[in-house]
């Protein structure tokens, strides 16, 4: 197997709970020892419910969390505890979508300023050189050159949206986190959004970590997929696979939670009880025993670890 | 089947900065006796704008409705005086579950106190007809304690564990799911003849929606109430609607059974709409364009500039509902017909 781009061994981020008097009373455990290998070129998804750790994960690799315990290896170099300056070095390499990458934009910077200024500072190319660069990124994302005197109100949504995405890529990053990058937008142009991801995917050679509780755009944009659930990895394997036998109980009420057009109604069928635990409290073994439909007494003891399962790997004592 | 509600032509504008925008254009809706309704679109289309105008409920300060009719149970909501509508339909014929369950509760009170202020003016064993309205009119004691056991009773129906401890807490010792719940059952306890729930699973994930959409099919089924059910995820709408209506920039474009919406759609834009959903072998595909300006929309059909079929006529002329096969109905002068792509 080639080097991994990204590896992530026994990453856990905690919260501290603390009371009205500032004194610590708990752990949050979002992110509990999650390992996990990131291919250079490949997508992986990361999917999973709310307040299942799958932000704080990306953002403990961005670094704008410390990790709590655990590595964060990226092209074969520790980078969780790196000192402030050397840390600002890597962030050139890994970037970060959020869900609207538009929204971030200064409204009082022209289009044209807003793309060179991360070439300002991390590059050291000369204007000439920035607008070129400039003007290509512009091209690759869809948009005319003439953008670069507009307002970031002066375009329509889905064009400050691919702005905000020429920004990230004009560092021509290795590694690219996006974060719900679809979320609430309509399905005409979340297709028209995933195009444009897929093309940029091929065009400057990236890797994605997908961050997604979507399970249809992870399954259009992903060839793997990792399931969590209460910050833990519970399934990980190719899309395919995990989505046509899954082998986890969570990722099957997951699966089969997903209302589907023409298929058997969802309402008719669907089981899961409950809703996930709060991450303060988590429950002891198996963190899904509390609403999985196969739980036996050995999974209130016994954590199950992962094992390789089908051709993906597996955290489930009965899966 | 018995029509509960009945839209006919209304328009609604809205006053921007840049003139007034035009909604909803000439929109035509029929809700049947103990039918659940899906009303889809994307965003700005004009549903949630469609499902206010229905409740009465518009910003005064910026909407004007320009024409049209609300025909419910005999009673042409537009025209009626306002303190009928307010004491007979607003609230007791006609419900309302909101998008967000984490802003529609007061933070700061109880759920209880929230749930009883409601009860006490819309509770369907008051009758307050004509009685002026006055905040410091006082609750019957005995309506209290009937409203308060029917309040237990509904929570029970929602599944909220242990109802009666649960009135005492406040609104964010509840998740999202189950401030969901607590909204449906405040929406069922006035014994309401049609809900309108606008968007009421898009906050919640998936496995959440699962339930709150099997809890809410089987409550409104077994009460005969019906629902207009407004959201923007094509695969909810399969999932719980009998009828569904697609709604393109202010214009009705479709309105059929779910079968054969899904199946057969007939309107070049629902079968794009389709279309665009991922599938499963990743195929991809968008609806070139962009969704026109209300302010200066296109003339004839709204989609025209979108449309793989448009002709002269399309621009000029607002095509008249069409019927097909089986209470299918569209408005496209060049109606496509075969499966769904």
């Amino acid at each position: 197997m080639s080097a991994p781009l990204l590896e992530l061994i026994d990453l856990t981020r905690h919260f501290p709970v603390r009371n009205a008097f500032g004194r610590r009373v708990g752990w949050l455990r979002a992110v509990d020892g999650v390992s996990l290998r990131v291919e250079p070129g490949e997508a992986l998804g990361l999917v999973g419910e709310s307040g299942c750790g799958k932000s704080t994960l990306g953002k403990t690799v961005m670094g704008i969390y410390t990790p709590t315990a655990g590595e964060i290896r990226f092209a074969g170099r520790e980078i969780g505890r790196l000192p402030r300056r050397a840390r600002r070095a890597v962030a050139k390499d890994l970037q970060y979508v959020y869900q609207d990458p538009g929204a971030s934009l200064d409204p009082r910077w022209k289009v044209g300023p807003l793309l060179h200024e991360p070439l300002k500072i991390h590059t050291a190319l000369t204007r000439g050189e920035r607008e070129r660069e400039v003007r290509a990124i512009l091209a690759a994302v869809g948009l005319p050159d003439a953008h670069v005197d507009l307002y970031p109100h002066e375009l329509s949504g889905g064009q400050q949206r691919r702005v905000g995405l020429a920004r990230i890529l004009t560092l021509r990053p290795r590694l690219v986190i996006l974060d719900e990058p679809t979320s609430g937008l309509d399905v005409s142009v979340q297709a028209s959004v995933l195009k444009l991801f897929r093309n940029l995917h091929a065009t400057f050679a990236l890797t994605y970590v997908f961050i997604s509780h979507d399970l249809s755009v992870v399954r259009a944009m992903c060839a793997r997929i990792a399931v969590m659930y209460l910050g833990k990895i519970v399934e990980l394997g190719p899309t395919t696979e995990v989505f046509e036998k899954p082998r986890h109980p969570y990722t099957q009420s997951l699966l089969a939670a997903v209302p589907r057009i023409g298929g058997r109604r969802v309402t008719q069928e669907f089981a899961l009880e409950g809703e996930p635990p709060n991450p303060r409290d988590v429950p002891s073994g198996c963190r899904f025993r509390t609403r999985c439909p196969l739980v036996q007494p050995r999974c209130a003891v016994e954590e199950p670890p992962l094992r390789i399962l089908d051709g993906r790997t597996v955290a489930c004592h009965y899966a | 089947m018995a029509e509960l509600l009945t839209v006919r032509q209304l328009r609604v504008e809205f006053a921007t900065d840049r003139g007034p925008a035009q909604v909803l254009d000439r929109i035509n809706l029929e809700v049947g006796t103990g039918e659940v309704v899906g009303l889809v679109g994307e965003s700005g289309c004009g549903k949630t704008t469609l499902a206010r105008a229905i409740l009465g409920i518009l910003p005064e300060s910026a909407a004007r409705i320009r024409g049209g009719e609300v025909w419910f149970k005999g009673l042409d909501l537009l025209q009626e005086d306002p303190r009928v509508v307010n004491d007979r339909v607003r609230g007791r014929a006609i419900t309302f579950i909101p998008q967000d369950p984490f802003t529609s509760f007061s933070p700061v009170f109880p759920v209880e106190t929230q749930i009883m202020d409601l009860l006490k003016w819309k509770s369907p064993r008051a009758v307050n007809g004509g009685a002026p309205r006055s905040i410091l009119r006082r609750y019957p004691r005995e309506r209290y304690r009937a409203d308060r056991e029917a309040v237990v009773e509904a929570l029970r129906a929602v599944q909220i564990p242990e109802p009666a401890r649960a009135l005492r807490r406040l609104p964010h010792e509840f998740s999202g799911g189950q401030r969901q719940r607590l909204m449906i059952a405040m929406a069922l306890l006035p014994r309401p003849d049609l809900i309108i729930a606008d968007e009421p699973t898009t906050a919640l994930d998936v496995t959440i929606q699962a339930q709150i959409l099997k809890l809410l099919r089987a409550l409104v089924k077994e009460r005969g109430v019906s629902v207009l059910f407004t959201t923007h995820d094509l695969g909810t709408a399969h999932e719980i609607c009998d009828r569904v209506v697609v709604m393109y920039a202010g214009q009705e474009m479709e309105a059929a059974p779910t079968e054969a919406f899904f199946d057969r759609p007939a309107h070049p834009y629902t079968r794009r709409l389709l279309a665009s959903v991922p599938g499963p072998g990743g195929e991809l595909r968008d609806i070139p364009g962009e969704v026109p300006s209300l302010v200066a929309p296109p003339g004839g059909c709204r989609f025209h500039p979108r449309c793989d079929y448009a002709t002269a006529e399309c621009r000029e002329l607002r095509p008249p509902p069409r019927a097909l096969a089986g209470a299918h109905a569209v408005r496209c002068h060049h109606p496509v017909s075969g499966d769904a792509p």
